[in-house]
């Protein structure tokens, strides 16, 4: 009977959605103000009853009602509980619901904060937002319902894919699509805007809150993601260039990029076509991931559902939502004005600069991931596109953009000069010319892309604190205390310096990993020991270890380092019998300097195994990067400029009447 | 005009896009073609489950069509396809042969004896080389090959009602089945 009741509520949802969608335009449009008002109620109602759905559906998995399809085909009695909750997400009907859910969050939020806006402005931002759920609503109805009953009820589920049976899988896609979903808020202000025809600063400055946030959490998501296939897959690497992984990596490139580009448009109300064009673009991205996850039409370790008509109902919806704002772009951006003019030299050049490489950036990506399918849609044959083109591509459009990024903050808006960048930037160019000569060396081997690579890293974090250095002084206040100074400061400078940062540890964190990382294939007897540089690894045998709904062969190894112990590590080889898999559970000692990766290959006879030991220098960074943009971007929201900023003149004015 | 045109540029893209993604769409990523298609099938020797000291030679297949079916008794994918071969081994319509690829023979047999036997004789490859042979890459796996000893299909993965009726059928009926 229950999951009657979240089928129902997706159904109204749908009609709600379709109200929310339409009737509010054409309020706007005949200046009706009862058509106009339908907006926020609908909206909010709509979301909730998703949620409501959403919940119904976590219900029936926490009570293991295998009289429901989806339930029955992603979970099992013997799951434990966290698992079991996850598995909502765990396959594609549930991933749907997840996304519109998100969506649901997104739309409250705007519901709520965004009440600042003029009234015909947040009206058609609202309804855009109905729009984008109507579709993903008739998605799940007609095509991926997962409320679909089984009857009579199956004793017992098929179990959640082992390979997602991990807390990796309890946040990794709620934020991420909380990143995904969130840009469909930018996406929704763009086209509110080219409706509106009030492309200005000011809808730049209402568009950079929601930017950021979607932008942190994708940016969290995609780090939580690398983190687990670095520690579940049972190999050591942390990215694939999986076609999964791109649809995830290419909004977040345009989505950085749009991130800087608001800046410009807010601050000197240039840019705009060139604004607005990323902030659907980004959103556009998002969907064609979900439509590549989906659909089938690439082989990825993510895609869990291929199914043609569900593709086709996506690459339909696409059609509509994309084609359609980009034919609005195509008729309203032409009578948009350019903005204020800018030097070659100046803020604006260098964000513009900044604008192409992230831009170039996601082109590549989306290339390589598209190539193998156009290939074989032009009758070329199965062909696949694999790291190496990635890593060359990528790394070579990126690297004269992290070497500007040290550049452009310093640079002066309008018109700045060459010769002034350059006196400041003397220190940090010693100090990463050092460096990058230093800690190849002390890391025992020099090659050209790890002293390349360090340069880079030194040279974002030098120039950074550079850069605040800059601010104090040319800002300080007489007679100030630094902490008084530093206080002046407003919060979003902050979250930049950080976000910054961040990039250069991430940088330093991938080119260390990548040219310094060992590893070894080995056969090891009991006791057997593995000598890879300083560190010792005594293999003390294996033993079988019952788990709640697996069982597994745990090995224990003793790692020590100069003959000291450092650590115990226990990998294990799974058996999970409802779906026949077998899982490596990788150990792995984390350290700043270093991690010490253990896994289990196969048995081998009378109780040896082989073994893959890994040794990844600074692999931690790569992460720990990521954390310190988010931050970052937290930062940049709690500035209050937002708040203050944010105030509707028109409306303060209607109040004080 | 020609300012507007180029605000068209993203949308041209897009529409680009658009039809190479519904092309994809009726394409499979996973049907990798083999080179073996239309060539002669490799010949082995080889010891047949359950009858031991007795091999089996492919060129005594010369004049028949027939099916080699590569499985193992620890793929789980293969259980999947069992029943369907169960029922076309009712049919008596293909003689139908079975590789045990990289597999314990008493692990072979105890899954014919708890599934049953679908096949007229099961031959063994406990190293895998008839496989590499044959380009296995995956199993199960599924060669129909002709009078001449010519592969004529291969299927990756279990085969389906549908690959039964859509392809191998077709091809019996050419091939005078």
């Amino acid at each position: 009977m229950i999951p009657s009741i979240g089928e129902l509520a997706l159904i109204l949802a749908f009609i709600l959605a379709i109200i929310q969608g339409t009737l509010p335009l054409v309020g706007v449009w005949k200046n009706q103000t009862t058509l106009m008002n339908l907006a926020v109620p609908t909206a909010r109602a709509q979301s909730l009853l998703i949620l409501i759905s959403f919940a119904v559906l976590m219900y029936a998995f926490y009570a293991n009602d295998f009289s429901v399809l989806y339930v029955t085909s992603t979970s099992n009695s013997q799951l434990p509980l966290m698992y079991r909750l996850a598995a909502v997400w765990g396959g594609h009907e549930g991933s749907m619901l997840l996304w519109v859910a998100i969506l649901s969050i997104w739309t409250i939020a705007v519901t709520i904060f965004a009440n600042n806006l003029p009234d015909s402005f947040r009206i058609r931002l609202i309804a855009v937002m109905g729009l984008v759920s109507v579709g993903f609503l008739a998605f799940i109805l007609f095509t991926s319902n997962p409320f679909d009953r089984l009857i009579p009820a199956a004793l017992d589920g098929r179990d959640l894919n082992p390979l997602l049976q991990d807390p990796g899988m309890v946040f990794h896609p709620p934020v991420l699509y909380m990143g995904y979903v969130g840009f469909s808020v930018a996406f929704a202000f763009a086209i509110a805007a080219l409706l509106d025809g009030t492309l200005d600063n000011a809808w730049a400055r209402w568009t950079r809150p929601w930017t950021t946030v979607a932008w942190l959490f994708l940016t969290l998501g995609i780090a939580f993601g690398s983190k687990w296939a670095y520690y579940e897959l049972g190999w050591g690497g942390w990215w694939f260039w999986d076609a999964v992984e791109n649809a995830s990596f290419m909004p977040w490139l345009v989505g950085t990029a749009l991130i800087h580009s608001l800046a410009v448009t807010e601050k000197r109300g240039a840019f705009k076509v060139w604004t607005v064009l990323l902030s659907i673009c980004a959103f556009s991205l998002s969907l064609l991931g979900t439509f590549l996850v989906r659909s089938g039409v690439l082989t990825s370790v993510h895609a869990f559902a291929t199914d043609p008509s569900r593709g086709l109902f996506i690459l339909l919806y696409l059609v509509i939502v994309i084609g359609g704002a980009l034919l609005l772009f195509a008729l309203r951006a032409p009578n948009v004005g350019l903005g204020e003019k800018f030097g070659v030299v100046s803020r604006e050049s260098f964000l513009l600069a900044n604008n192409v490489v992230l831009a170039a950036a996601a082109a590549s990506v989306l290339l390589g991931t598209m190539y193998p399918l156009l290939i074989d849609a032009l009758g070329g044959g199965k062909i696949s596109v694999g790291p190496p083109y990635f890593d060359a591509v990528f790394v070579a459009i990126m690297a004269p953009g992290l070497f500007l990024m040290g550049l452009g903050p310093l640079a002066k808006w309008k018109k700045a000069s060459i010769p002034e960048i350059g006196t400041r930037l003397k220190l940090a160019a010693v100090i990463s010319v050092v460096s990058a000569l230093l800690v190849p060396s002390v890391m025992g081997k020099i090659t050209l892309m790890a002293a390349v690579g360090v340069f880079m890293g030194v040279w974002i974090l030098s120039t950074t604190l550079i850069l605040l250095q800059k601010r104090i002084t040319t800002k300080q206040v007489a007679g100030a205390s630094l902490m008084d100074n530093l206080k002046a400061i407003p919060l979003a400078f902050y979250g930049m310096l950080l976000a910054h940062l961040g990039v250069g540890v991430f940088v330093l964190g991938v080119t260390l990993v990548k040219g310094y990382e060992s590893e070894q294939d080995l056969r090891m007897e009991v006791n057997d020991v593995a000598k890879i540089g300083d560190l010792e690894f005594t293999f003390k045998g294996s033993k079988k270890v019952q788990g709640p709904n697996y069982t597994s062969s745990q090995g224990t190894f003793i790692v020590s380092e100069n003959t000291k112990e450092i650590a115990m590590l226990y990998p294990e080889k799974r058996f999970y019998p409802v779906q026949g898999a077998t899982m490596t559970e990788a150990d792995i000692e984390p350290g700043v300097l270093k991690d010490v990766y253990v896994s289990l290959g196969e048995p081998l006879e009378k109780g040896a195994w082989s073994v893959r030991i890994y040794i990844k220098p600074f692999v931690q960074w790569i992460w720990a990067g990521c954390i310190i943009m988010a931050l970052g971007g937290l930062l940049a929201l709690l500035d209050k400029r937002y708040r203050i900023a944010n105030k509707n003149p028109n409306k303060s004015a209607q109040e004080a009447f | 005009m020609n300012r507007t045109l180029k605000f068209l540029i993203p949308l041209a893209l897009f529409l680009v896009a658009v039809g190479f993604l519904f092309k994809g769409l009726f394409l499979n990523p996973r049907e990798v073609p083999s080179p073996l298609v239309g060539k002669p099938a490799p010949t082995f020797t080889a010891p047949i489950l359950g009858e031991a000291g007795k091999k089996f030679n492919s060129k005594d297949m010369q004049g028949q069509v027939w099916l080699l079916n590569v499985w193992a008794s620890w793929c789980a994918a293969c259980r999947d396809e069992h029943p369907l071969l169960m029922q076309m081994a009712e049919t008596k319509r293909i003689a139908t042969y079975g590789l045990a690829y990289k597999d314990v023979d008493a692990d072979a047999q105890q899954v014919l004896i708890a599934m049953g036997n679908p096949y007229n004789k099961v031959i063994t490859d406990a190293d895998g080389k008839i496989g590499i042979d044959y380009g296995v890459y995956g199993v199960p796996e599924t060669y129909l090959i002709d009078k001449a000893g010519v592969i004529r299909y291969k299927h990756i993965g279990p085969l389906t009602p549908e690959v039964l009726l859509n392809k191998i059928v077709p091809l019996l009926k050419e091939l005078g089945v």
